[in-house]
C-alpha cells in the first residue's frame, strides 16, 4: 500500500515543490480556501475520525471546532518539539515530506481563521528548521503563502521557531510560553489553548504527524480515511520502533496492526532471537506492558486495545524490551531522564523525580533494601494525580508498572 | 455588583462573587486551605500543589441545563483527581472538601515533597515563628523523614540578590511569589528563575542587584525564610517582637506600617525598632511599602539624636533646663513681634503644625512651610477627599501625572496608578523627560521645561488626548516638582486646579488635585494655612527664627548665610544638624517612633501613629515644646494631650470637622484577610487593628465656591553659551537627614551627581563617572557625571538633597 504520510518513500523527490504539486500537492489547500468555508474544512476533519498524534489522541476536528470565535486573532502552532525518547517520526516527515506537513498547517490555519502559524521545533532540529524555512519561502514565492491567497481575502504566514533544549516544551502550554519568549513552563489548564493560547489568544496546537494527515483527508474525503485503521482509531499511524529489535525505524501502518506484526514482520524480530519481556508503547512516558503471555503480542495497536493490556498507545513510540534487560535498570534510566527534564514549576514533579532518582539509583547500584523498593512505589503513587502537567504524571508510569509487574527484578537488585 | 455564586466548602455554605477562587472563598468563612504559591494579590499559578482539595460539581442535564437531582439535592460528581483550590473558580452548587482523607493525603504528600530538600533550620531562621512552612510542618508534617539525609540538596545559604535582600537557596521552595510580585505588581522584572527542575534557583539579573524600590515586600510574602532583608537578618526572633501601628514619614503617601520593637542588648538594654513592616490599608498602601519606608527609619536611633535642651553660652551650645531654654526663646520671639518667623517642615504632625500656626497668629509672626513646592492651598480647595481610593479607579477615570517621577517620589502611588491604568484607567503622563510610569500610560506628553502650564492647559482643549480627559467620568491630577521650584510648581498647581474646576472634576470622590510633596505631612501644613516663601533667604535675614524639623543650613548655603545674619535662631529637631550647630537655642524633639500624633497624606487622609519606643533623653513632642514656648509668650496652647490638640484643631478647621482620635482609629473589614495565624495566605504583613484613617473634605465638596488664582507662567531661566539649564529632580534615596543615617541605603544613595545627555557630556568633554564642578546662581560644588540619553541635550538634572542646593530651574556651568 502506498504511504499516506511517509510518501517520500514512494515518491523520492516529493520535497521539491513541483514534484509535490505534480502529485496533487496543495490542491486541497487551494480548494479549501477558494471553495470551502472554514467550518466545512473542520467538519471533514471531524468526520475523518483523525485523532491527535502527539500522544493524547484527542479528536482533531473537535479541537478545531473548540476555537473561541469571539476572541481574535487566532493562531495555529505545529508541535515539532518531538522529544519523547523513542519518538522520531516528525523529524522524518519534516525532513522528507515537508510540503505535505506545511500544507496541513496551512489548511488547519484556514479552518480556524489563523493568519499566522508557528512551527515550534526542538532546538536540535535546527537543520530541519532551516530546511522548512526554505520550503516556506518557496511556497510564498509560488503564491501559496502570503497575502490574499488565490485571490481571496485570506492571508497566511508560517514561521519556524526553535526551542532551547527542554523536553517540557513539547507540552502545549509550555510550548506557548516558550514561543512567547518566556521560560518554558506549563500553564494551568483549563483554560485550554483553543480559548487561551499564544499571547492569550485562541490557538490550535497540533502535532506534526496529525497535520500531515490533513491534506490527503481533504483530497480524498473523510470516508477514505475512515476506511483505514479501526473504528476507534481511524487512519494510519507512524510507529517509531526501537529497543531490542533487529530493524528499528519508522513504520507507517494502519491502526489496529498487531505488536507482533510490527516487531516481527516489519522490525525483523528481537535481537539475538530473545523473547519480548516488556513493551513501552509510548516512549519513556509509557507504562511497561508485561509480555508474559504470547497472546499479548497479538493485541491490535489502537488507542482502545492497548489500554486493555495495561498501557497507552500515546505517540506510538514502541520500545521493545527483552529478557536481557533488567527493569530496575530501565526505570533508573527513565527517571534520570525525567529528573533532568522536570521544569521545576510544580513541587510534586520537581521533588518527586529528584527523590525517585535517588531511589532508583540506589536500587540499581545494589545499595538498597527491600523497603526502598516499597518506598519508591509509594513516592511514585504519591505523585500520581497531583502534578501540574503530564510530565510528572508520566514519570511515574514506568516506575509503578515496573515495580508492580516486574517485582522480581527489583528483589534481585536489592539482594545483589 | 457582580453575580454571586453559592457553593459548599466543608459543609459550610459560602456565597462569594463570581470569579472568586476556591481558596479565597474558603478564607472568607474561616476555612484555611494551606497555600504557598497562591497569594490573593497575585495571578494564580497552581504550582506548589499545597492546596489540593476534592472538588465536586453538580451534574447538569445536557438538554435542559438543569441540575440532575438525587434525594432532593443536586447530584454531585467528584473529579477523580484532587484539584488545586487556588486555580479553580467557584461555581454554583460546587462542593469542596478540604479535609477529607483524600485531600489530607494529597496535602501531606506535597508537604513531604517540599520538606525533602528543605533544611529545616528553623532554630536559626529569621522566619522561624512566623513561617507558614514551619506551621504546616508542625501541624501535618511526618515525625520522621523518609528521605535520606545524605541525599538532601546542599546549596548556598547566603546569596545577596542585591544589598538589601538575601537569598537562602536551601530554604527556597520555588513558589515564585517573589518573582511574580516583581513582574505583576511592582513592574520591575529584575529577579527570575535560573536552571530547571530541582536545580531551579532565584537569581537577580539587574545591575545593581535586585534593582527595585519594592524589593522588601518579597521578604514579607516569601512563605519560608528564603528571602530576608539585610536589615532584619539575624536581628531578632519574631516572637520577641512587640508591634505598634505607625505611619511612614518618608513621603506623602502615608503608608500604614507596623513598628516591631524589642529590648536590645546591643543598644544598652533599650527598646529599639527592629524592623518596619507594612500594615494593611487597602485604601492607601494595600499590603506593601517601599524600601525607603522599610529601611530608612534608622535616623530615629542615630547617635546624633538630641536628648537635652541647649542654649548658646559664650559661643558654645551648653545644656540648659527646659524652662531656661523655652524662656530664652520666648523672650526673643516676643520682642521680635512682626520679625518673628516660624519655619516648619512637613515632617511634623498635624498637632505640631497646628500649635505652630496658632502661635504665629497670636504673635504677629509668619509661619512658613519649608518646601520647594507650592500650590498646596489649592489642594485644600479642590483636592481629593472623602471616598477617594486609587483601588476604585479604572475604566472611566483619567489620572494625569504631571511634572512628577512617581517611582522615585512616591513609590506606592506609582504602584497604585499603574494598577489603575492596568484596570483600564486613562493614564496621561506629562513630563519633560521619560519616567517609568510612561509605559503604562495611554498618552505621554513630552514638553520643554518651562512649558508645563501650557501643556496642562492644553488638556482642556479639543484633541484626541483632550477628549480622553474631558469625556472621563472622574479625573485626578497628581502634580509634582520635577524640574520645578516654588513658583513653577505653584503655576502648575493653578493650571491643574483650574482645569479640574472648569470641567467639574472637583467636589466628588475620585476627583481632584493631589500634590506629590516631598514630606509626609506637607499636606497637613497646607491645611493649617502655612505658606511657602520663594525667597526664603530674604524672609529669614535679620529675623527671630523658630526652625522646626528642618535643616536649611545644610540644604542651602544662601539660607545658611541668611540665618547667620538672623537676630535669633531657635532650632527644634530630633537630631543634630548643621542648623542646630548655628542655633542660639536647641530643643530636642521626640521622633515619630516615640510619640503619638496624626499625619495628613497627599490624598488628604488623616492617620494616626502610635508610640513604639521610649523617649530619648528629655526630648518632648513638638506640639508640647511649642506650647511651652507659647505659654511664656502669654499664648495658651494645649501642650499635654495630643488628642486634645487634635480636638481643638478639628473645631477650628472646616475640613477636619467632626474628626477625633477615636474615629481615626476605626477599621473596616478588608480583603484580602491578612496577618492571622495562617501566615501562608497573605504573608507577614500586619492586619490593621489600629485605624485606617479618615479623608478630609475639600472645600469644593462642602459646596463652597471655589475660585482659582490666575495662572502665571513661570519665566524660565535661559542658559547662556557654555551653560545648560539645570533642573531639580527628586531622587528616592537622597542625602536627607531622615535617610542618610540608614547605612544600608548608602550604596543606592551615592554622591552628588549631575545627569547629562551623552551628547551634552561630549560637548563638554566630560565622561560618565567623572567628577566635575557645577556652578549656578552663586552655588558651586562637585558632582559625579551620570549619563541619560532620555533627557534633552540642553538640560542638566540635579537631584535634590544630594549636596547641590538647587531650588528652581537655573542656568548652570559644568566644568
Amino acid at each position: 500500500m502506498a504511504h499516506v504520510l511517509l510518501r517520500h518513500r514512494d515518491i523520492p523527490d516529493i520535497n521539491k515543490l513541483e514534484v509535490y504539486k505534480k502529485n496533487g500537492g496543495l490542491e486541497a489547500f487551494e480548494n479549501a480556501v477558494t471553495k470551502m468555508k472554514p467550518n466545512e474544512v473542520t467538519d471533514v476533519v471531524k468526520n475523518s475520525g483523525l485523532r491527535g498524534r502527539g500522544g493524547a489522541g484527542f479528536p482533531t476536528g473537535m479541537k478545531w471546532a473548540f476555537i473561541d470565535s469571539k476572541n481574535w486573532p487566532h493562531y495555529v502552532v505545529a508541535n515539532a518539539d518531538e522529544s519523547e525518547p523513542g519518538t522520531f517520526k516528525d523529524r522524518e516527515i519534516m525532513e522528507n515530506n515537508p510540503f505535505q506537513f506545511l500544507e496541513g498547517v496551512a489548511i488547519a490555519s484556514y479552518a480556524v481563521g489563523a493568519n499566522a502559524a508557528y512551527v515550534y521545533l526542538r532546538g536540535e532540529f535546527w537543520q530541519a528548521a532551516a530546511f522548512l524555512d526554505e520550503k516556506i519561502a518557496e511556497m510564498e514565492e509560488a503564491g501559496y503563502l502570503g497575502r490574499n491567497l488565490f485571490g481571496t481575502e485570506y492571508s497566511l504566514k508560517i514561521y519556524t521557531h526553535l526551542g532551547a533544549g527542554a523536553y517540557i516544551c513539547g507540552e502545549e502550554t509550555a510550548m506557548l510560553e516558550s514561543l512567547e519568549g518566556k521560560r518554558g513552563q506549563p500553564r494551568v489548564r483549563p483554560p485550554f489553548p483553543p480559548s487561551y493560547g499564544l499571547y492569550g489568544k485562541p490557538t490550535i496546537v497540533n502535532n506534526v504527524e496529525t497535520l500531515t494527515n490533513v491534506p490527503l483527508i481533504l483530497a480524498n474525503g473523510a470516508d477514505w480515511y475512515k476506511g483505514m485503521g479501526t473504528t476507534d482509531s481511524a487512519g494510519v499511524k507512524i510507529f517509531s520502533l526501537s529497543g531490542r529489535v533487529r530493524k528499528p525505524g519508522n513504520y507507517e501502518l494502519p491502526f489496529g496492526t498487531t505488536f507482533r506484526e510490527l516487531i516481527y514482520t516489519h522490525g525483523g524480530g528481537v535481537q539475538d532471537s530473545h523473547k519480548v519481556k516488556a513493551i513501552m508503547p509510548a516512549g519513556a512516558s509509557s507504562s511497561l506492558i508485561l509480555v508474559d503471555d504470547d497472546k499479548i503480542l497479538d493485541t491490535p495497536m489502537d488507542y482502545a486495545s492497548v489500554r486493555t493490556i495495561g498501557g497507552d498507545l500515546g505517540s506510538a513510540s514502541v520500545i521493545v524490551v527483552d529478557e536481557t534487560v533488567s527493569i530496575d535498570w530501565l526505570i533508573n534510566k527513565t527517571i534520570h531522564f525525567f529528573r533532568h527534564e522536570s521544569c521545576g514549576k510544580c513541587t510534586t514533579c520537581r521533588e518527586g523525580t529528584y527523590w525517585m532518582s535517588h531511589l532508583t539509583e540506589r536500587i540499581h547500584e545494589g545499595h538498597a533494601k527491600t523497603e526502598d523498593v516499597d518506598l519508591l512505589l509509594n513516592v511514585a503513587k504519591q505523585m500520581q494525580g497531583k502534578c501540574l502537567c503530564a510530565l510528572g504524571e508520566f514519570s511515574t508510569m514506568a516506575v509503578v508498572t515496573g515495580i508492580e509487574r516486574f517485582r522480581k527484578d527489583f528483589d534481585k537488585a536489592v539482594k545483589a | 455588583m457582580s453575580k454571586q455564586v453559592t457553593l459548599t466548602i466543608d459543609g459550610k455554605q459560602v456565597t462569594v462573587p463570581e470569579g472568586t477562587l476556591v481558596a479565597d472563598a474558603a478564607k472568607t468563612v474561616g476555612i484555611d486551605i494551606p497555600v504557598f504559591c497562591h497569594h490573593p494579590k497575585l495571578e494564580p499559578v497552581g504550582m506548589c500543589r499545597m492546596c489540593l482539595v476534592e472538588i465536586g460539581r453538580p451534574i447538569r442535564d445536557r438538554a435542559t441545563g438543569q441540575f440532575v437531582m438525587e434525594n432532593g439535592a443536586p447530584k454531585i460528581q467528584f473529579m477523580p483527581k484532587l484539584e488545586t483550590a487556588c486555580t479553580n473558580k467557584v461555581e454554583d452548587g460546587m462542593v469542596v472538601l478540604t479535609q477529607s482523607a483524600k485531600a489530607t493525603e494529597g496535602q501531606k504528600g506535597t508537604l513531604e515533597f517540599l520538606l525533602t530538600s528543605h533544611p529545616l533550620d528553623c532554630p536559626i531562621c529569621d522566619k522561624g515563628g512566623e513561617c507558614p512552612l514551619q506551621n504546616l510542618t508542625m501541624a501535618h508534617g511526618p515525625g520522621k523523614s523518609r528521605f535520606l539525609y545524605d541525599e538532601k540538596m546542599h546549596l548556598a545559604k547566603m546569596v545577596p540578590l542585591g544589598e538589601l535582600i538575601w537569598l537562602d537557596q536551601e530554604r527556597c521552595i520555588q513558589c515564585a511569589r517573589c518573582i511574580r510580585f516583581q513582574s505583576e505588581i511592582a513592574g520591575d522584572s529584575v529577579i527570575g528563575f535560573d536552571e530547571r527542575g530541582r536545580s531551579t534557583q532565584i537569581v537577580s539579573f539587574s545591575d545593581p542587584g535586585f534593582d527595585s524600590v519594592f524589593s522588601g515586600n518579597t521578604s514579607d510574602i516569601c512563605p519560608v525564610g528564603a528571602l530576608t532583608t539585610a536589615d532584619f537578618r539575624f536581628g531578632a526572633r519574631p516572637w520577641e517582637l512587640d508591634a505598634q501601628a505607625s505611619i511612614c514619614t518618608q513621603c506623602p503617601v502615608g503608608c500604614n506600617t507596623t513598628l516591631n520593637t524589642r529590648r536590645e542588648a546591643k543598644a544598652g538594654g533599650k527598646i529599639v525598632v527592629k524592623r518596619v513592616m507594612p500594615r494593611q490599608n487597602e485604601e492607601v498602601n494595600e499590603i506593601w511599602i517601599c524600601d525607603k519606608g522599610r529601611f530608612a527609619y534608622h535616623y530615629t536611633e542615630g547617635k546624633t539624636r538630641l536628648a537635652r535642651p541647649q542654649v548658646r553660652k559664650d559661643g558654645k551650645l551648653t545644656r540648659a533646663s527646659w524652662d531656661a531654654a523655652t524662656k530664652l526663646a520666648a523672650e526673643h520671639f516676643q520682642k521680635a513681634k512682626k520679625n518673628f518667623v516660624i519655619l516648619a517642615s512637613g515632617r511634623l504632625s498635624n498637632e505640631d503644625l497646628f500649635n505652630l500656626k496658632t502661635l504665629s497668629e497670636h504673635s504677629e509672626g509668619r509661619a512658613y512651610l519649608y518646601s520647594h513646592m507650592g500650590g498646596g492651598e489649592l489642594t485644600s480647595l479642590v483636592g481629593v477627599g472623602e471616598g477617594t481610593n486609587f483601588a476604585k479607579m479604572g475604566a472611566g477615570t483619567t489620572i494625569v501625572v504631571v511634572a512628577s517621577n512617581l517611582y522615585e517620589e512616591a513609590p506606592i502611588w506609582y504602584l497604585r496608578v499603574k494598577q489603575a491604568a492596568e484596570r483600564g484607567a486613562n493614564l496621561i503622563v506629562m513630563n519633560a523627560r521619560e519616567t517609568k510610569l510612561d509605559r503604562y500610560a495611554s498618552f505621554v506628553v513630552r514638553y520643554v521645561y518651562g512649558d508645563e502650564v501650557k501643556a496642562v492647559s492644553d488638556l482642556g482643549k479639543k484633541s484626541k488626548i483632550g477628549d480622553s480627559f474631558l469625556k472621563s467620568e472622574n479625573a485626578v491630577i497628581l502634580y509634582g516638582s520635577d524640574g520645578l521650584g516654588v513658583s513653577g510648581s505653584s503655576a502648575v498647581a493653578s493650571a491643574c486646579a483650574k482645569l479640574l474646576n472648569d470641567n467639574g472634576f472637583v467636589g466628588k470622590p475620585n476627583n481632584g488635585l493631589i500634590g506629590v510633596w516631598s514630606r509626609a505631612n506637607d499636606q497637613g501644613a497646607w491645611e493649617m494655612g502655612f505658606e511657602v516663601e520663594e525667597d526664603l533667604a530674604k524672609a529669614l535675614k535679620g529675623k527671630a527664627v523658630y526652625i522646626v524639623g528642618a535643616d536649611p543650613v545644610a540644604d542651602d548655603p544662601k539660607l545658611a548665610a541668611a540665618l547667620k545674619g538672623a537676630e535669633f535662631v531657635a532650632v527644634q529637631d530630633v537630631m543634630e544638624t548643621a542648623t542646630t550647630e548655628i542655633a542660639d537655642v536647641v530643643f530636642p524633639a521626640q521622633a515619630f517612633t516615640e510619640r503619638e500624633g496624626t499625619l495628613t497624606s497627599g490624598e488628604r487622609r488623616v492617620q494616626r501613629f502610635y508610640p513604639a519606643v521610649p523617649v530619648t533623653g528629655e526630648a518632648k513632642a513638638d506640639f508640647s515644646i511649642t506650647s511651652q514656648i507659647a505659654r511664656q509668650m502669654g499664648v495658651v496652647l494645649e501642650g499635654t494631650s495630643v488628642s486634645a490638640v487634635f480636638d481643638i484643631l478639628a473645631d477650628s478647621l472646616k475640613s477636619f470637622e467632626g474628626l477625633n482620635y477615636a474615629r481615626l482609629a476605626e477599621v473596616r473589614p478588608q480583603w484580602p484577610i491578612v496577618g492571622r495565624s495562617d501566615l501562608y495566605y497573605g504573608g507577614t504583613t500586619y492586619e490593621n487593628t489600629q485605624g485606617m484613617g479618615v479623608q478630609l473634605s475639600a472645600a469644593a465638596m462642602r459646596g463652597e465656591t471655589v475660585s482659582i488664582p490666575k495662572v502665571e507662567n513661570e519665566a524660565v531661566a535661559r542658559p547662556k553659551e557654555n551653560e545648560l539649564l539645570a533642573v531639580p529632580v527628586t531622587k528616592l534615596y537622597d542625602r536627607g537627614t531622615t535617610v542618610l543615617p540608614a547605612e544600608l541605603l548608602h550604596e543606592r544613595i551615592g554622591d552628588a551627581s549631575v545627569i547629562l545627555h551623552p551628547e551634552a557630556a561630549r560637548n563638554l568633554g566630560v565622561e560618565a563617572g567623572q567628577t566635575v564642578n557645577v556652578s549656578f546662581n552663586g552655588v558651586s560644588g562637585d558632582a559625579v557625571v551620570k549619563l541619560d540619553d532620555t533627557i534633552s541635550v540642553g538640560v542638566a538634572l540635579i537631584p535634590r538633597s544630594m549636596g547641590l542646593a538647587i531650588r528652581e530651574p537655573v542656568a548652570v556651568k559644568v566644568k
